[in-house]
């Protein structure tokens, strides 16, 4: 077993164990009985171990259906895992069990779209003190005071509490998002592609918000996106998933400048550069395979360049190699260059 | 000098609604020669897709051209009754949107859509028109395409899907090709494979492409030249490596500047102050002066246009050696 997925460190915000996910996309009873097709389960994700710092960011990236929104919303407690742990805050490392429910009030999330994420028949004010009236009694008469603080906070005005949402642009409304997260005093706040949806310049607007944040608040991110590039800018560590697995983790400069994993590194070469340097980009070849009936062995050897028989029989598990954690039979055996 | 394949001169696009005019383009210039590729990059509501809609006069209702003229090989085509109009786009104009999905009808075969598309604009037999249709597929690069020409939309992956609608945007080898952000929607990884195919294609076929998209990195990877676009005009156009590397607008470098890079971490990424202004409120003068660092009285007041800046040209009313720094 690797040691230091064993290891709990006492400042970890969150540690997940073997975490599991499968979900039954089986066709309903009577077809199954008509067509004798057995039950069909996809494996969102499969045997996944890490743990996040406090007060740091851990992005998790990968394409589209490779399960990183699945292990965000495991972690919020939104879906119960079909295997493994998941151990929130320090203070049930050191053994004194706190309960999931109370590690989960400390823990917020951001979504995609600014625009499906608020109700647009609230105004921001009572979107903002939701979280804060809900809390109990008292919470209610100070509602006011620290709906005005929270906006100040993420940049917007006191006045702006009065207003719908469908008054403010997708960054401005990602910032309300923000501000509502905040309400509860968390420590935690998991972000599911929080800046896609936005355009580039107001990007960079919120991806400044949240670091400002995290050093005035001490906030730890669990940040989860498809974007390289960002994940570059803002994260300290980087887990890079494929259909429903780990395959490479390592501390984000680390990961981009020495890429191990075959498919880490052709993600890194697809990026498009703005300064081309004349080399054609190569883009992998095929296509991330169905999560229904995922390939044997490692699951990134029908499109890996590497791949020999022991990648297409065996499962690799991930291994130190460096400062990083690598998943891969050709990164084991060093034939791999680097 | 020959006329340039497509001619596009003082484009004005109007929405009139309750509150009164909405001005989506306006005097947006530009021409694109033959086999040349020209970005058209911009934020959400710059204008952009307006303008490309506005070539294949697909603008609904309410909006409508209401002033310039759009040329395609010297020919006017902003004024074309519809059924001439249908014509030119799929013939002469080709187009490819974001998403896959809503181009391709999901109740026909993917051999049906492309023989009828082939068939309505070239004089070909049923079946020479479905040896074609295997030939496209074939190009870009569906695998088992003889097979698979038979399936539906929704049996294919949206990479797939996204070869399949550049293969019916090249049945009747056009001239130009209007691309949408036609790899928005996709995995980075399938992105790359699209963009390759795309550039290869239009070399092949000597196609010009419009490439509307709000993916800087795309355009610097795809086009000869870019338009910045910018509250409904174009704010900076020119050769992509120049806009890129030395920009004359303080929009375009603001943009530049907050594209997040590889290589070089940053502690805190630039970013241009503000939004950019909605279509009922553009601001008097150059549009972009609240937000602009080097905003002058005139700036305020008036409105500037497209001047050259050697091989480039830009709105701006800063001197150019004092805007080349800043």
């Amino acid at each position: 077993m690797d040691k230091t997925l064993t290891d709990a460190s006492d400042d970890h915000v969150v540690e997940v164990r073997h975490l599991s996910r499968v979900f039954d996309v089986s066709p309903p009873l009577l077809d199954r009985l008509v067509e004798r097709a057995p039950r069909q389960v996809v494996h969102a994700v499969d045997d996944v171990s890490f743990a996040i710092d406090r007060a740091t960011t851990f992005a998790l990236v990968g394409e589209s259906g490779c399960g990183k929104s699945t292990v965000a919303r495991l972690i919020a407690g939104l879906y119960a895992p079909s295997g493994g742990t998941i151990t929130y805050g320090a203070r049930a490392a050191a053994g004194q069990s706190a309960s999931a429910t109370i590690a989960r009030q400390r823990l917020q999330m951001i979504f995609q779209d600014p625009y499906a994420s608020l109700n647009p028949r609230w105004r921001v004010g009572d979107i903002i003190a939701e979280p804060l009236v809900h809390g109990g009694g008292s919470a209610r008469r100070t509602a006011a005071k620290r709906v005005a603080e929270l906006l100040e906070l993420v940049g917007l005005a006191e006045a702006d509490a009065r207003k719908y949402p469908h008054e403010f642009s997708g960054g401005q409304r990602q910032r309300i998002s923000i501000a509502r997260a905040l309400a509860g005093n968390p420590d935690f706040i998991i972000c599911d592609e929080p800046t896609s949806a936005l355009d580039v310049s107001v990007q960079a607007q919120i991806l400044n918000l949240m670091k400002d944040l995290q050093r005035d608040l001490r906030l730890t991110y669990l940040f989860i996106s498809h974007d390289l590039a960002v994940v570059y800018q803002i994260s300290d560590e980087v887990a890079v998933m494929y259909l429903g697995r780990l395959c490479e983790r390592a501390p984000t400069q680390v990961l981009f400048e020495r890429p191990q994993h075959p498919y880490t590194r052709l993600l890194l070469e697809t990026i498009p550069r703005l300064r081309p340097d004349g080399t054609e980009r190569e883009p992998i070849s095929g296509e991330v395979p169905s999560p229904v009936s995922p390939p044997a062995g490692c699951a990134f050897h029908p499109r890996c360049p590497f791949a020999n028989e022991r990648c297409r029989r065996e499962r690799p598990a991930m291994r130190h190699s460096g400062e990083s954690e690598v998943a891969c039979h050709a990164v084991e055996e060093k034939r791999l260059f680097s | 000098m020959p006329p340039a394949l497509l001619e596009v001169e003082s484009l004005r696009v109007d929405f009139p609604t309750r509150q009164g005019i909405l001005t989506a383009v306006d005097q947006v210039s530009f021409s694109i020669e033959a086999g040349e590729v020209l970005g058209v990059v911009g934020e959400s509501g710059a204008g952009k897709s307006m303008t490309g809609f506005a070539i294949i006069d697909l603008i609904d209702p309410p909006g409508r051209i209401s002033g310039g003229s759009i040329r395609l090989k010297g020919k006017a085509i902003d004024n074309l009754a519809p059924e001439e109009m249908r014509r030119i786009r799929g013939r002469h104009i080709g187009t490819i949107f974001q998403d896959p999905l809503t181009s391709l009808n999901p109740l026909l075969r993917v051999s049906d859509q492309l023989s009828e598309t082939i068939r309505t604009h070239l004089d070909l037999s049923e079946r020479q028109a479905r040896l074609r249709a295997l030939e496209l597929l074939k190009e870009v690069g569906i695998p088992a395409a003889a097979e698979r020409m038979d399936n539906y939309p929704h049996q294919f992956s949206g990479g797939m899907r996204q070869r399949i609608v550049i293969a019916l945007a090249l049945c009747a080898a056009p001239d130009l090709i209007i691309a949408d952000e036609p790899t928005t929607a996709l995995d980075v990884s399938i992105q790359a494979q699209i963009i390759r195919l795309l550039k290869r294609l239009c070399r092949d076929y000597g196609t010009s492409v419009m490439l509307i998209t709000h993916d800087m990195g795309v355009i610097a990877e795809t086009a000869d030249r870019v338009a910045v676009m910018y509250a409904g005009r174009i704010v900076e156009i020119g050769p992509v490596g120049e806009v890129i590397a030395a920009a004359h607008h303080p929009y375009t470098r603001g943009l530049m500047a907050s594209i997040p890079a590889l290589g070089e971490r940053r502690d805190r990424l630039a970013q241009i102050p503000g939004a950019m202004p909605r279509l009922t409120a553009i601001p008097a003068g150059c549009a972009f002066h609240p937000r602009c660092a080097h905003a002058g009285d005139r700036c305020h007041a008036e409105r500037p246009e497209l001047t050259s800046r050697g091989t480039a040209s830009a709105a701006c009313w800063l001197d150019p050696r004092q805007s080349a720094h800043g």
